[in-house]
């Protein structure tokens, strides 16, 4: 059973929902990242999603495009990442996956790719411009690896194409919440409602939502409606705000934890 | 030849296919699939016909261009005057047609991204022929770059988002617009400008432009009572070089080459010839050649025409490039300045500064061959929007 598996079956059993944090590797600069997922950890976080920057990544909105040039200053490559995930595997267990544009992916080469993401103790991989038709020799090597390949859904999605992916995803479902970029804001809870009921009818799979959430409270609805919560923009703004901030890993822990309450029903 | 279109992901041999967001797929489905439908569609056709003579003035001329033949020596240059077009390049054709397709899917709103403006031109033109909402993307670089553009495309009642992200030219303002299709996909269409995106746009906007082509190839046997010897293109995203191209691929003895912006020249790094300088990858939704980095980022592009300024190419384009059917050359910034003014002078054409860049390879072209060979070039654009460009690099305040 991979960790994320091992994580999910754990949650269900003590009927918990997964708080997946998302923040940009290299921003404000790696040594950084580390201290941040560490101090994610501590505070609730159940699985982490690193992202990894790209020059042209065409499905985030402003927060993150501009997380990923802070990391780009200093050439923060997938290759840095992976080292990145290996220096944190020294201390921690909590699932780590990859958010890459398939670009760097396919220079690094897939193959490449997956032995060094396994050695480094990554657990899974998102790539949001890759659909499963393109992606023939990532899903040979996540069938031959630990690694998960997981999955996107949108709310356009049609049903047949929906099933095919929830087949097809491993680890999760990634649900993106609205028809939009990563930061935009999310306003109507019926559609998703919706949509995760007629997901659940397809695919015993866990579901973690993602796109537009950005406080407590959402997280707490939301939450209602899936296995996990995915929040990426909130934490990388507050990583934003407070770049020079010595005080950086304990503003986001902060953060994460009162995510982490209104998910197991504390208050916030 | 092969003359092989695409498979049915749109792919060119490895180049190509759909690497596009999960919450565009359905939209490239349905595109490709009206699109398809289009194809054979009577009424389709005979819109698209009839906006392409009565609306762009089609067919445009092939225009002998005897004392550029005469001033540079060697084979007869003709000038396929996509200038003439409506808005003043190729630009039109594929607008046009675009135009009519998100109408049939019952899209209120379209969006493009433009580099040199040409293209935002040509979409702020069909949006207001075919009563639609219009939002045109462009780098606050090129929005500088192409002042004149920008107002055209305001007069025409387009909106006009400026774009300061990376490099702030054509790769941020595709970015951009990639970024509001995903958002507003459900009522907005993306008229891209190119032979590039994810499939079925490489192959739509290929087949919009091969008119260019097709007429070239009727009006050069009834002038010279043969086919050329030569096709010669400027290539950016690659559009009106795969509008000429196309309906010559099976005529083995008909060669091309498809002209890249060398900008300050290959060594000096600042530039955008991918066949050149650049190795395969995805950007924007299509694998194909691009200029990036050991890391897979995407390298910065120059060249002092905004619509070459591009860091991808066309994936059709990458698979004739690898399987030798079309070869690849580059010109520089200071050639096709030269060859702007030379075409000015002696025949009394302003080329766009793209096109310039064709007409820089013919310079060095033509005097090769014997007098009996033929060239075709596409005149892709004019020059006008360029004027205040080129005044400004010789330091002429107007």
């Amino acid at each position: 059973m991979s960790r994320i598996d091992h994580t999910f079956s754990g949650l269900r059993a003590k009927k918990e929902k997964a708080l997946i944090p998302y923040i940009m590797a290299g921003d404000p600069y790696l040594e950084r990242t580390e201290e941040l997922v560490l101090a994610m950890e501590q505070a609730g976080a159940d699985i982490i999603e690193l992202g990894v920057p790209f020059s042209d990544p065409i499905a985030d909105g402003p927060v993150i495009q501009q997380a990923g040039q802070r990391a780009l200053k200093w050439k923060t490559s997938l290759k840095d990442v992976l080292k990145l995930v290996s220096d944190i595997r020294k201390k921690s267990e909590i699932p780590i996956v990859l958010m890459t544009y398939y670009n760097p992916v396919h220079k690094f080469g897939v193959e490449n790719l997956f032995k060094a993401a396994e050695t480094s103790g990554v657990d899974g991989l998102i790539i949001p411009d890759l659909p499963p038709e393109e992606g023939r020799a990532v899903l040979e090597q996540s069938r031959r690896s630990g690694l998960d390949w997981i999955l996107l859904s949108a709310p356009t999605t049609p049903m047949k194409r929906l099933r095919f992916l929830s087949e097809q995803t491993q680890g999760f479902l990634y649900y993106v919440s609205l028809t939009g970029i990563t930061g935009a804001s999310l306003k109507d809870l019926s559609e998703v409602r919706a949509r995760l009921k007629m997901i659940r009818r397809m695919t015993d799979k866990p579901v973690a939502i993602g796109f537009g959430v950005s406080t407590p409270e959402q997280a707490r609805a939301l939450g209602r409606m899936a296995d996990g919560v995915i929040v990426g923009s909130a934490i990388v703004r507050l990583v934003e705000q407070h770049l020079e901030d010595p005080e950086l890993p304990s503003v986001v822990a902060g953060f994460v934890k009162r995510l982490k309450h209104a998910l197991t029903g504390k208050p916030i | 030849m092969m003359m092989k279109s695409p498979d049915q992901n749109g792919h060119f041999g490895i180049y190509g296919g759909r690497f596009a967001p999960e919450t565009l797929i359905p939209a490239l489905t349905e595109l490709e699939k009206h699109y398809n439908f289009s194809k054979n569609d009577k009424e389709f056709q005979s819109d698209l016909k009839k906006y392409l003579q009565e609306f762009a003035g089609r067919p445009t001329p092939l225009y002998y261009a005897q004392r550029l033949t005469k001033k540079i020596g060697g084979a007869k240059i003709y000038l396929k005057r996509e200038d003439l077009c409506h808005t003043g390049a190729h630009k039109i054709n594929n607008t046009i047609g675009q135009a009519l397709l998100a109408k049939r899917m019952g899209k209120r709103r379209v969006i493009a991204e433009t580099g040199a403006g040409q293209h935002g031109v040509a979409v702020a033109t069909v949006a207001a022929v075919f009563g639609l909402e219009c939002e045109v993307y462009m780098g606050t670089e090129d929005m500088e770059r192409q002042s004149l553009n920008v107002y055209r495309m305001r007069l025409m009642g387009a909106k006009v988002s400026p774009v300061d992200s990376g490099s702030r030219t054509l790769k941020d303002a595709i970015n951009e617009a990639m970024r509001d299709w995903t958002t507003n996909v459900r009522t907005t269409h993306y008229i891209l400008g190119s032979v590039l995106g994810p499939h079925p746009f490489p192959v739509m906007i290929r087949d919009f432009q091969k008119v260019i082509g097709r007429e070239a190839r009727q009006q050069i046997r009834k002038a010279e009572g043969r086919l050329p010897d030569f096709l010669l293109a400027c290539v950016g995203g690659g559009s009106n070089a795969m509008g000429l191209f196309y309906p010559f691929l099976n005529d083995r003895t008909v060669r091309m080459i498809g002209v890249e912006a060398g900008g300050h020249g290959i060594e000096s790094g600042k530039h955008a010839a991918r066949f050149a300088d650049g190795s395969v990858g995805v950007l924007h939704g299509t694998m194909t050649y691009l200029l990036q980095d050991d890391d897979g980022q995407i390298r910065l592009t120059h060249s002092v025409s905004a619509g070459l300024d591009y860091a991808a190419v066309g994936p059709e384009h990458s698979y004739y490039h690898d399987r030798g059917r079309i070869r690849f050359t580059h010109a520089t910034d200071q050639e096709a300045l030269a060859a702007f003014d030379l075409l000015s002078r002696v025949e009394g054409i302003m080329p766009a500064l793209e096109s310039a860049h064709a007409v820089a390879h013919v310079v060095k072209l033509a005097p090769r061959l014997k007098r009996n060979q033929i060239i075709v070039v596409n005149l892709s654009g004019r020059g006008d929007k360029d004027v205040m460009q080129v005044a400004k690099i010789r330091g002429v305040k107007l």
